[in-house]
This record gives C-alpha cells, structure tokens and sequence, in this order.
C-alpha cells in the first residue's frame, strides 16, 4: 500500500530463515518493486514485419509496442509447415535484426526535413521576389551561389525546414532540370527492390512519370555474376536454403554462411546432421570453415584454378576414361556440349570461332524463321547436321518448338553426338590455340611460365558449308581440350597424369593456389561420385568472396563448368547457390508496372550504375588498366584499341548498354524538333546522329549538357557504403574535400580515350541537387544538400521477400512514423504532389524521346547475329533496335504527374502485363483491382481508375498482378509460356487457381508464393524451390542463343579477351600502390597487402554500422583485420590505429591483428560509417575515409556486349559491374590521431594542408 | 528587524520547512521511488569526482552531526555533563571550522565540475545545479560565522540558537525571539538552511536517508524474499 509503511516494520521478524551456514537469509520483504521487470516485457500489441536492408534474411519479427513505442522485438515462429521430412525454417533472424530498433528512437534518427542552411538561405532570398523555378535558375545560373553550399558538402550546415519548402525546392529543381537539360538529367539510385518494394516503387514511379533516370544496382554492388546470364541467360535464380537439407555433398565457396546468412544456417547444420559431406574453400578460417570436412584455403582471387583442376579431374574420371551414364545423358540434353564450333586458321593453327547456325548451311538446313540464330549439332544415328529445337531462333517468329525435347526444328527425334574423337567420326585432328593468362606478370600472385598460347588436339569434322568447306568440332571436345586433358591423340601440351605439370592439372593449381594436389583430386572425385550416385544432389553455395573480383567470370564459370558436367543444376538437393544481394523479387511482375510507371508509358529509362558512375564521377580519367593487359592472345583481327570507356561508349552506341543522360540535345527538344521535320523520331534521331548534329552523351560525359544535375538516394547508403571509388564521387560528383592522391591521365601523360573528349580541367561538383530519404543520419545524408526523414520499418506497410525461402512477407506499420517522418510512399507523392503545382509555369503535356539498349528476352535480343559492327565507323547505318539503341517517344502529362502517381494506368488493360518474353491478359485484376481500392471519382485524366492512394493500396496492386500472389495470374502466365514451348506447363499452378493472397493475409502469416514461369523454379510439396528445375523437368529452354546451358561464349569480344572458354585469370594489376610507397611511406614500417571487403558480424548486414549494440559488442569504429605475420613486418600490434592507403585514398581504422587472417590480405568489413569514432588521416589532411575510399571501379569490355541473346542488356541483369577486390594498399601505423574537431577552414584546401 | 518578520522567518518559516520537508519526503518516498537516487555522474566523468565528493561528504557529515548534536541536545544535558559553553563553543569553531573547509573545497571542486563540464552539466537538472551552489553557500555562511563567534567564546550566542532550536520542536511559540538580535550572518545562515530543509524532498539530497549503512552489519549474502503469503492478487506475467 505504502513503501513507507511497509518499510515501518521495526517490530516484525524480518528475516525468516537462513541457508548456507548463515550466509543466506530469507526474508519478508515487500516485493512489490519486482513489478518494474514484469513490467519491462509488458506491451499493448504485437505487429509483424521484418528488416528491409540488403540482407536475404526475409525474417518474420514480432515488433513489441507499448504506450505507442516500439520496444522490442523478438523472432517470430509461425511460418507455414514444411513437408514431413524437412526441417522448419523458423526461428529467422540474427543478432543484427533484434537491434535494430535501437535505431527508431537514437539521436542518428532524422527527425525533420534538413537541408544546407546556404542553399535555404538562398532560396529564401530568391523566392522572396521570384516563382520556385525563378528562384531555382536564379541559384544554378550563378556559379558563386551554386558553389556556395556544393562546395562544403559533407562538412554541416544542415537546418531544419518545413516540409512543404523542401518539396517546393525538389519539385522546382527537377522541372527547372527537364526543361533546361532534359528529364533524363534527373537521376535516382535505390537498390534491392526486393528489400521494401513499394518503398522503392515509390521513388521510381516518380522518377518514371517524370522521364527520370533509375539506376541499377546489382550490377554496380557487384552482386550479379555476369557468368549467371552468360550460362543460362538468367539473371540470377538460386536454391532456397531448405534445399540445402537435400544435398549429399555441400561446397561452401567463398561464402561465410553462419555469419553473413546466419537465420538460414540451421539448415547446414541440419544437413550436416543428416550425413551430408561439407568442404569449405575460404582463404581465412572463416566461420563456415569449423563447419567442414575438409578446409581449403586456397591463395584469394586464384579460385578459378582451384575450380579448373577440380573440373580436370572429373572430366577424366567421370566422363573421359568412364562415362558416367547420368553425366553423359545431362550433358547432352541440357548444355551446349554438342552443338558445333567453326574453327578457323589464325597463324598457322585454328582458333575456336563462332558457334555455327543454320543459315551457314546453303538452304539453312530447311529453316526459313530466324536461320541465322538456330545452332547446329550432328545427330548420332544419321551422322548429319541437325538444328536441335530449343534454340533461339525458334523462340521467336515461331510456336511450339521452343523446347528441350529431344528433336530437331522438323519435330523428328534426335540424340546428338557430344564428341568426334571416335576414329571415323573426325576428319582430322586440328591445332587448336587456347589462350594463357597465368604467365602474367603480378607482384602478389605466383604465375608459371606456360607459352601464352596453348595448342592442343582437336578431333574435327569437315563440313560443306555455303563458304566452303569448314571445319567444325564440338563445344565438349573443346571444352575437353581447353582443360588440358589428353585424348589419346599423344599432345604434348596436354596432360596425361595429375602430376603433369601442365594447366589444368591438380599439380599445376598447387603451384597457382597453395592447395595440396591430393585435396583437389580427393573433393572433385567424392563430389562427383555422390553426384553421380544421387543423380545431381552435389551443390556449391557461392558468394562475394569470389565474385567482386575482376575476373569474376572465370571463378563461376569454373564452379559452373564443375557443376554442369556433374549433372546437378536444376536438381534438388544439387546447382549453384549463389547468394549475393537479396535480388529475388518474387512479385517481380506484379511490381514493375507500379514501379516503372508501365501503366502510363513504356519503356521506362533504366540506366547501368557502374557505367554511370564510371563516366560521372570521372574514374575513367584515372584508368590504369590497358586494353592490352586483358586482351587474348588468341584475339580475332580488330581494332582492339583505346580505353576501357572506349568500349563503354561504342556498347552505348550499338545499342548493347543503356545511356545516361541520353543525348546532348534536351529529348523534349528532340521531339519537338523531330515532329517539325515531319520525320518519326526514330529516324530523325538515326540520321542526325549519323550527321552528326545529334551526339550521345556518353561521348562527353564531362560537358556540362552532359552532367546529371538532380539525384534521389533512397534506401541506400551511396556514399558510406556502396559507391565504389568514394573519393572520386567527392571530388567529381560532388565537388567537396577529398582524399583522392593520384593523378589522371592528362597529368600523367598517358594514353587517353579515343572516344571520349578529353577536358583539361575535369569539372568538379556536377550534381545541382542531392537529395537522401532515410531514417538515419549516414554518410550519404551527411554529403547531401536536402535530406527528409523517412519511415523505419517498423513505421510503413510494404512487401519483402528472399532468394532464401519461399515466403512472402509485409512490413508493417506498428507505430505512426516518428517525429515529422513520413513513408517513402508518402514523401514521393508529396513532391510529386509539388511538382504537379510548380512544373505548369514551364512544362505541359509534353513529348519525350527515349532511347532504350537492345533488350534481351524482346525479339530484339536477335539484333546482331554475327559481327560487331559500329554504325559510327561507316561500317553499318545506324539502325534504331538494331544496330543503334531503339527510339521511342514517350508522351509525359506533367501537370497531372501527381494524379497519374495516385491511380493505375489504362496501359495494363491495353497492353497487358508479363515478363521475361511472355504476356497475358490483365483485364479482369485490373477490374478487381478497381473494386479493392476503389477508383478515382475526381474528374481529370484518371477518372474512374484504380486508385493507389496509401502504401497498401500499392501493395494491393503488386499482389494483384503478380502471379506468383495471384494463382489466376499463375495460370493465365502459364498458358503463355505452353504456347511458345508447344507443351503444357499449366498443371503447375491450377491447384491454385482460386488463391489469392492479399496483404492482410500476410500480415497475417507469411504465404508461400505461386510457381510461376518468371522463375525457373518450383514452389510445391514435392520439392524445395531449386533454380533451373523447371528447364529439367519441364524442358523449358534456357533463355541462351541454344536454349541449353552455355558453356561456350560465342560472341566475338568473349573470345577476343579470351573467355570464350572458362580459364584460369589472375587479379589485375591495379597501380595503385607502388606509386605511394616511396612517396607516402619511406622510412617507414609498412606492408602492402590485397585489401578484401567481406560482410561483418557487427553491422545491419552491409549497410549500418553505427548501431551502438553492435558497435558496443566490437570495438566501437572502424577496423581492419591482418594476421600476425603482416603485423610484424608493419610494426603493429592489436588495437594500433593504421591508416590503409594508395593512390585512390586513405583509411584510418584499428588493426585486429588475427590468427585468423591469411597472409597478404587485410580485411575491412563493408560500410563501417566514418562518422562514428574515425579521426582524420595524416595523409589527405581528412578525415579517415570509408571502405571504398582506396577502390575505384574497373569496368570489363565483356560485360558491355549487348544485342546478342542471354548477353543483351536487361536492368540489373547485365552490364559492366563494380569490381573491387583486386586492390592493393599499404598499411602503417598512425603516428598521430587527429579528431578533427575544430570547424571547418575554408580557406585552406586540403591538398595545400597535406603539402 | 520588525518583530513580525523576525516571527515570520524563525517563527513559522521552520514549520512550513519542516512540514515539506516531512511530507515531501514521504510522498517521494511512495509515490516516486524512481526518482529516489543519489543521480551519481560518476559514469559521466570522474575527473574531480573523487577529491570534491569525498571531501565534501567528509565535512559535512561532521558538520551535520556537530549541528544536529549541539543544537538540539537540552542545555541540562550539557551542564549535567559538566560541559562548559566556554569548551563547547571551542569545539564547535575549530572542528566546525575544518569540517567547513573541507566541505567547501569539496563543493568548489564540484560545483566547478558540475557548471563547466560539458558532458556533466548537459546531464544536470536545475535542481542538481541549484543544490550544490546552495550548499556552497550555506557552507561559505557557516564559515564566515566564525568570526562572529570568535568575538563571544563565552558561548552566549550558541545557546540563544539551542534555545531556538530546542523551542521550535518544543512548540515554545516565542521560539523566535531568541534569535531577534543575532548577527545577520546567522540569520542568513539559518534561513539558507531552511530553505535547504524545505527544499530536500525535490532533490536528490534524499539520497541520505537510503545511505546503505546497514549492509555493514547485515546478515548473510544472499537475500531471499519469501512469497508473500498474506498479498491477495496473484500477480502474473501481462501479455499473452
């Protein structure tokens, strides 16, 4: 009743007892006061959601709230059943997630919109007497005001202000930008739509409307492996981690499954406790490596040899010396292996050329439709060239033949021959070179001294062709070849025992990798005999650790190759998982109209980010890798010359990669200009482009028509985590203080561009406006000139799913958003509620001209056949889709922008919706649709559509049209795709016809999605979802140029820069640090090492570091790790502060000096934010920067080839990728930690200080 | 001084403090216990802390007990001890005086901390503040009384405030008049620490009264609270 009385006891017997010899006492005492812990775990409700950052987790969290505060939250544990037999998914999370609501209530949270106080102060001034877009051109159109708040980005001065000011800012900069430079000027960068869909199509759609520029990002993180659309023409599809439970044998590669995939480990667990045989390949013992049979620690970046001499062995074991009858079977029915490979004489011996098509034959082999895209195997009972069905020539054009039966273009029954090294079967046995690269010069990695061109026997066959007689082979006796594997055929070049040293031998990868010859035959042999046992149920789960290299190809296509031959893709239990970035979005096709603006007007402009940012933060000026470095010596003749932005720009300009900004000229200029022609645009751009009065911008990417003006960052830590090369976004981009040390090309007098102009004076400070949402104050909102408060995830209702299992769940708003935050839905209809206000003072109804690369799954992706040819040369007219970039023209009503954000377009009841090559009916959920959110009563252009009002509203809209949350849908998807196959898939999802999940649903309880033809899996209760399935199971072609697994790359740049086959390639050489160590270093103790950036324990995924329970449970700031042997050689001991530098820029962090770190390499986890306990480095005179302050982005010739099937561009499935793993840096101690408190100097530039 | 000021302050004026001051004290005490608590910025910084608190602590728990002592023990007692005022003013000046300047050099360390520490002031309610300097204060007064009191060692003076003291609890309603014609720094000195008395329930001066003493002389080490058997409601986890 009352403390104080109960505390009068003085009379009463207050100790009742003793215990312990007296050492313990019971008492009488009141216990109210323990009501205060009871009270702690009490709450008023629970809500579900899960954390969208760029993690694959997709867990279900109870969100705990009480008194309308998040407190807590914990797992949850009501996932749908599993099968019998199979272990549940639940429990799903990790440490990470459950402190994250740590961060709703932080000082970090942005609470109001802020921006540069110069610019408010500004703009004040100027609106004061002038409309928005007055006042914007006022501030743009004087360069002392503009530089006024760009150039002390990152350094303060962020104010309050109000909403509605901000939004008029944005909305005025953005319609000033489209009318002055055009709207592909605006740009917007947002990764992981999977993540939190409707928060991404949020942006996007306003972005889209407006004729805005949206980047990818798979590509720029270096999560797409471009090896994934090479082989299978395949984004990315990947087993769900419940599949790991079905394999025998699991190879973990590169990737630290408890620590970066922990909520999914259980099942490697449990499948170890079921008797699957685990090996882990990791350079460091990594977590996952305690796990395993066998560890392999191979050198880092040398994974392809590893792979190669793995491949070696099975070749000869499995399918050489004894044909494993599955093996054999798969090989022939699923990949290339059998179809022909013209040979052609080069020096004195044959190089593999194309793969050889129909149309080579005099009468195309009886094929009228496509000849020229329709490959070309032997049949085995007739011996006589047969186009097998499957090919993509017979997707196009064509019906019902589109499949992987075993039968030719006539529908008659065919098995194809693999090989011609039978005696008879060949007509002679050729010389056929292969390229080396392993002889290449590399301080770090050990080579051998192996000719750089390998010549190895060839069984061939002479065939009639239209040309003459030429000779051909099969793609497997190459690829056979290619492994250095003798045939019987006495080749001195080849090896006959593993002990040879020759590549691809075990013996040859010990020298390359460090690995013992005997683990390397011992984990090929026993993953090829449970393979061969089980029918395919070997797997490899693969990660970042081999695929931010440079040369990321070879290390997949090695494990691919590995894979193929052993028959496990595409089966339970077996494949390739390679889990990078959260990319699967399963609605995908529900999605992209919402996002993408596709209800009002298509194409939408998709920009490639690593190219983009290449061109606009100027690392290309600073290129030091040559063409010639890369280039094969097996190279067919051609002008193998320039730079690496040479390639870039003629990709863009044949059409094979996208552009950003597109043209010089304004494209609503262009189509006004066009239409007074009285020419279509296609052709008035064609011809003015030829004459050369229209330029794309990509040839000067440093003229001001040319720059991005505007930016969105949403969702995305751009500047603290993801931007490769950071220094260069600042000092480029930006226009800030840097740490960048080197020099470009000009200073440095070395060979520059051919097809870019060359300024002397690279600009700095190209972007007018950068704008972040996000809820915390990162590194990026800390560069940016306006940054508005978003939603947390515990405070909107969106959509989030994974490539890890098959659910689909919501987040959900459990409390309203806090202080003046509001969700990303919400901020983007207001600023597109704004620009509907302001843009009429300028802008109207207006035409915009769209050029859009060459798309692969469109019959486009047939554009160019065989050579490359680049209209600019002469050599070809520029052809709009064809040979040039397609035009469209796109009609933009940018007074009603807003009213068309708030309803669905009458596109989908026009055009239907579908993906990846097929389309249906969407009539009758448009119409469902109508009646869910209720259509617009407003008059105006959006009279009595759907609306799309609130967040759930957009959620509806995506569940509605996707089929995989729509079992109509499913079936209406799958009834498109047996037309084209000629075979009826729709068994798949009828079962489900009646389902349809709706979002109160999966607040509800997570849903398993619908099998649908977008995803080349299943979704049922017979199997797990295993990529590829569907194209074993259900002969569904690969979407490659033969419709099966590619392992031969035909396209003349794979073969020029030697890829037509997997090899093995060591790092580049990136000189970036030699040039620092005499001058930065000398006299003192320091060491060069291969700088690796892995994903950490201690921050949300690869994207927050400064939540203080993680920061609190590792050293509290940034760190690198090194091993002992690296330490002592720079001097350093545990917890020393070091700054890691080379020419790109410098690092301060503290060394955890580790047992655990392989020699030669350093550690430095992704995304440790340097705003929190980073002092300043000795060297810039700035403060220690980010991870990616000694990176910059190298981009690769073969990632840009465009217009030629599974390689034609698609956003985020194809394009040049931001690769950083091959960076070296030096490391020494920190003489003196500098806080940098002091405010800023203006006055003082950096490199002034630093000198 | 009117007659009626001199009541209203050292007439009534002690009432009112003490009534807060109990009150006050019992009202936090049950309805507040959350805010019970020395409010220690120890964790915050402990540049200072340690020389300012254990000096300050040390002198006026001396002076505490030297006040409580010498004011409210009856005269009777005093004499019947055969303690002189002559002795007990001496006493009184020279360990008073010590107790004082270690008090006060404590609480200028403190108040030093307190004011120009950024971390600890931003972390200091204007109570937290107020209190120290009020105490600074009051012992600056009793410090400076020593003079006055050098100049009537006879211990005169003293028993006009026993006599006051002893009056106020005692009910004696011209308690007041004792004090009527003192030396103005006593008066001040007495009406800082009533106020200091009326204001100890608002500050985390109730930390005294929670002292863990007794764990100097309790009983074993580990306690255990028996389930109340007499508490009707049975008290259950909220919640699912």
């Amino acid at each position: 009743m009352s403390h104080l009385l109960n505390r009068l006891n003085f009379l009463a017997k207050k100790n009742t007892g003793t215990f312990s010899d007296g050492h313990g006492v019971t008492t009488t005492e009141n216990r109210d006061w323990e009501d205060a812990y009871r009270k702690r775990w009490q709450h008023d409700k629970i809500v579900r959601s899960t954390h969208g950052v760029n993690c694959t987790g997709s867990c279900s969290w109870k969100i705990y709230v009480k008194g309308g505060i998040v407190t807590w939250e914990t797992q949850q544990t009501d996932y749908p059943r599993t099968r019998p037999d199979l272990p549940n998914h639940e429990p799903r999370g990790c440490a990470r997630g459950a402190s994250y609501s740590w961060y709703m209530y932080s000082a970090n949270r942005v609470k109001h919109p802020l921006i540069r106080s110069r610019l408010l102060k500004l703009w004040r001034k100027e609106r004061a007497v002038k409309t928005p877009i007055g006042a914007w051109e006022a501030i743009q159109t004087d360069p002392a005001k503009r530089a006024a708040y760009t150039s002390i980005r990152g350094h303060g001065g962020f104010v309050r202000a109000s909403w509605d000011e901000v939004n008029e800012i944005i909305a005025a900069a953005n319609a000033w930008t489209a009318k002055t430079y055009g709207p592909d000027r605006v740009i917007g960068f947002s990764p992981i739509p999977a993540m939190s869909m409707v928060s991404y199509a949020a942006g996007s759609r306003y972005l889209s409307l407006l004729g805005g520029t949206c980047m990818s990002f798979y590509d720029w993180y270096c999560d797409l492996p471009p090896a994934s659309p090479m082989t299978w023409g395949e984004q990315t599809d990947v087993p769900e981690s419940a599949d790991w439970y079905n394999a025998g044998f699991l190879i973990l590669w590169g990737s630290n499954v408890p620590q970066t995939r922990t909520p999914d480990a259980h099942f490697y667990t449990e499948a170890r406790y079921k008797g699957a045989k685990s090996v882990v390949v990791s350079p460091d013992y990594s977590e996952a490596a305690k796990f395993s049979d066998i560890w392999l620690h191979p050198k880092q970046g040398t994974d392809a040899a590893l792979a190669m001499a793995m491949g070696h062995v099975v070749l000869r074991e499995f399918h050489l010396d004894r044909q494993a009858e599955y093996f054999e079977d798969y090989c022939r029915r699923y990949t290339d292996m059998p179809m022909l490979v013209k040979l052609v004489k080069k020096n004195g011996h044959f190089v593999p050329d194309r793969l050889l098509r129909a149309s080579d034959f005099k009468g195309a082999l009886g094929e009228k439709n496509n000849p020229e895209w329709k490959t070309v195997a032997i049949d085995g009972k007739t011996k006589k060239p047969v186009t097998p069905a499957g090919s993509v020539g017979f997707r196009w054009g064509e019906q019902g033949k589109w499949n992987l039966e075993s039968k030719d273009g006539k529908g008659r029954d065919v098995e194809l021959d693999m090989s011609f090294v039978l005696d008879g079967e060949h007509d002679e046995v050729a010389s056929v070179a292969f390229p080396y690269f392993g002889n290449r010069e590399h301080d770090h990695f050990q080579g051998t001294d192996h000719q750089s061109v390998l010549l190895r026997s060839v069984p061939a066959r002479k065939l009639k062709l239209a040309e003459g007689d030429t000779l051909v082979a099969t793609v497997f006796d190459l690829f056979v070849a290619n492994y250095g594997l003798d045939r019987g055929f006495n080749d001195a070049t080849c090896a006959t025992s593993y002990d040879d040293n020759v590549p691809y031998t075990p013996a040859w990868a010990e020298k390359i990798t460090g690995v013992p010859r005997d683990h390397i035959i011992t984990v090929a042999r026993e993953f090829a005999r449970n393979a061969e046992k089980t029918n395919g149920r070997s797997m490899v789960i693969l990660g970042a650790g081999l695929n931010h290299w440079y040369h990321m190809d070879m290390n997949y296509r090695g494990i691919i190759n590995l894979l193929v031959m052993c028959g496990c893709v595409g089966q339970s239990g077996g494949g390739w998982s390679h889990y990078v970035g959260q990319e699967k979005l399963r609605p995908q096709t529900g999605w992209l109209p919402l996002a993408f603006g596709l209800d009002w007007s298509r194409p939408p402009r998709q920009m490639n980010s690593t190219s983009f940012f290449y061109a606009h933060t100027d690392q290309w000026r600073y290129e030091t890798l040559t063409v010639d470095e890369i280039l094969s010596p097996t190279a067919p003749e051609g002008p193998w010359d320039g730079t690496l932005i040479d390639y870039n720009i003629r990709a863009e300009r044949m059409g094979w990669l996208p552009s950003a900004p597109q043209l010089k000229t304004n494209p609503l200029a262009v189509a006004k200009a066009a239409a007074e022609a009285g020419q279509e645009a296609k052709d008035y751009v064609a011809a003015r482009l030829k004459a050369g009065d229209l330029e794309m911008s990509c040839e000067d990417p440093d003229d001001p028509a040319n720059w991005p003006r505007n930016m969105f960052v949403w969702r995305s830590n751009l500047l603290g985590s993801s931007g490769k090369g950071h220094e260069y976004f600042l000092k480029h981009l930006l226009g800030t203080q840097n740490g960048l040390m080197g020099k470009d090309l000009g200073e440095e007098g070395r060979q520059r561009a051919r097809e870019a102009k060359w300024h002397d004076e690279a600009p700095e400070g190209k972007l007018d406006l950068l704008v972040t949402l996000d809820f915390r104050m990162s590194t990026t909102c800390v560069y940016s000139d306006i940054v508005l408060p978003t939603a947390t995830w515990y405070e909107k209702n969106d959509l989030n799913t994974s490539d890890m299992h098959p659910f689909i769940h919501p987040l959900s708003s459990a409390a309203d958003p806090a202080w003046e935050a509001r969700s990303d839905w919400e901020i983007f209809k207001g600023i597109a509620r704004k620009f509907s206000d302001v843009a009429p003072e300028i802008l109207g109804v207006e035409k915009d001209v769209v050029l859009v690369p060459i798309q692969h799954d469109t019959p486009a992706e047939m554009a160019q056949p065989f050579d490359v040819k680049d209209w600019k040369t002469g050599a070809v007219e520029p052809m709009p889709g064809k040979t040039m970039p397609a035009v469209a023209v796109v009609e933009r009503d940018y007074p009603n922008l807003y009213k068309r954000f708030t309803a669905l377009g009458p596109l989908m009841d026009k055009l239907g919706n579908g993906g990846k090559g097929i389309s249906w009916n969407t009539e009758h959920e448009v119409e469902a649709l109508g009646k869910l959110n209720g259509v617009v009563t407003e008059d105006g252009p959006t009279k009595g559509r759907p609306r799309i009002e609130s967040d759930i509203d957009a959620t509806e809209v995506i569940l509605m049209l996707a089929p995989e949350t729509n079992g109509e849908v499913a079936v209406k998807a799958w009834e498109a795709l047996s037309k084209n196959t000629g075979r009826d898939h729709t068994h798949l999802a009828v079962p489900k016809e009646d389902e349809k999940i709706r979002f109160r649903d999966v607040v509800a309880q997570p849903r398993k999605i619908i099998s649908s033809p977008t995803w080349s899996g299943l979704e049922s209760e017979k199997v797990c979802y295993n990529a590829c399935y569907t194209n074993v199971h259900e002969l569904i072609p690969w979407r490659t140029i033969t419709g099966r697994q590619q392992l031969y790359q035909d396209h003349l740049w794979m073969r020029a820069f030697g890829e037509a086959f997997c090899v093995y390639r060591p790092p580049i050489d990136t000189k970036t640090v030699n040039p620092m160590i005499e001058e930065k270093s000398a006299g003192k103790k320091s060491v060069v090492l291969n700088f690796i950036t892995p994903h950490q324990k201690w921050g949300i995924h690869s994207t927050y570091s400064d939540n203080l329970l993680m920061l609190t449970l590792n050293r509290g700031g940034p760190v690198v790790w090194i091993s002992e042997e690296d330490a002592r050689t720079a001097g350093l001991v545990d917890n020393d502060w070091v700054e890691v530098f080379n020419t790109n820029g410098a690092i301060v962090a503290r060394a955890v000096v580790s047992q655990r770190m392989k020699q030669g390499t350093i550690y430095m986890y992704h995304a440790q934010e340097k705003i929190v306990n980073t002092p300043g480095s000795q060297l810039t005179q700035q403060r220690g920067g980010i991870h990616n302050s000694v990176t910059r982005a190298i981009t690769k010739p073969t990632h840009m080839i465009g217009g030629y099937v599974q390689q034609s561009y698609g956003f985020n499935y194809y394009g040049t990728v931001g690769a950083n793993r091959d960076e070296f840096v030096v490391v020494h101690k920190l003489e003196k930690v500098d806080w940098m408190e002091d405010p800023l100097d203006e006055t003082v530039t950096p490199k002034e200080a630093a000198e | 001084m009117s007659g009626f000021v001199n009541t209203l302050l050292f007439g009534i004026y002690p009432y009112v403090a003490l009534v807060v001051l109990i009150l006050g004290t019992v009202l936090r005490y049950d309805r507040d216990q959350y805010s019970w608590r020395s409010g220690s910025s120890q964790l915050l910084r402990r540049k200072q802390l340690v020389w300012g608190s254990v000096l300050f602590h040390v002198g006026v728990l001396v002076i505490f007990a030297g006040h409580f002592v010498g004011l409210l023990t009856p005269i009777a007692v005093f004499e019947a001890l055969g303690v002189s005022h002559e002795a007990k003013q001496l006493l009184a000046v020279i360990a008073g005086g010590i107790a004082g300047v270690m008090g006060i050099a404590g609480a200028s360390l403190l108040v030093h901390r307190r004011l120009f520490d950024a971390r600890v002031r931003s972390n200091s309610s204007t109570s937290d503040t107020l209190i120290i300097i009020l105490l600074w204060i009051q012992l600056a007064l009793g410090l400076s009384t020593i003079p006055v009191s050098l100049q009537h060692l006879d211990g005169e003076e003293m028993v006009r405030f026993m006599s006051w003291a002893q009056g106020i609890f005692t009910f004696h309603g011209d308690a007041a008049s004792h004090v009527a014609h003192v030396s103005p720094i006593f008066k001040a000195h007495l009406l800082l620490g009533m106020t200091i008395l009326l204001l100890f329930p608002f500050t985390r001066l109730v930390h005294m009264l929670s002292a863990p003493v007794r764990y100097l002389w309790r009983p074993g080490y580990q306690v255990v609270r028996e389930r109340n058997h007499r508490a009707a409601p049975v008290r259950l986890p909220a919640g699912e």
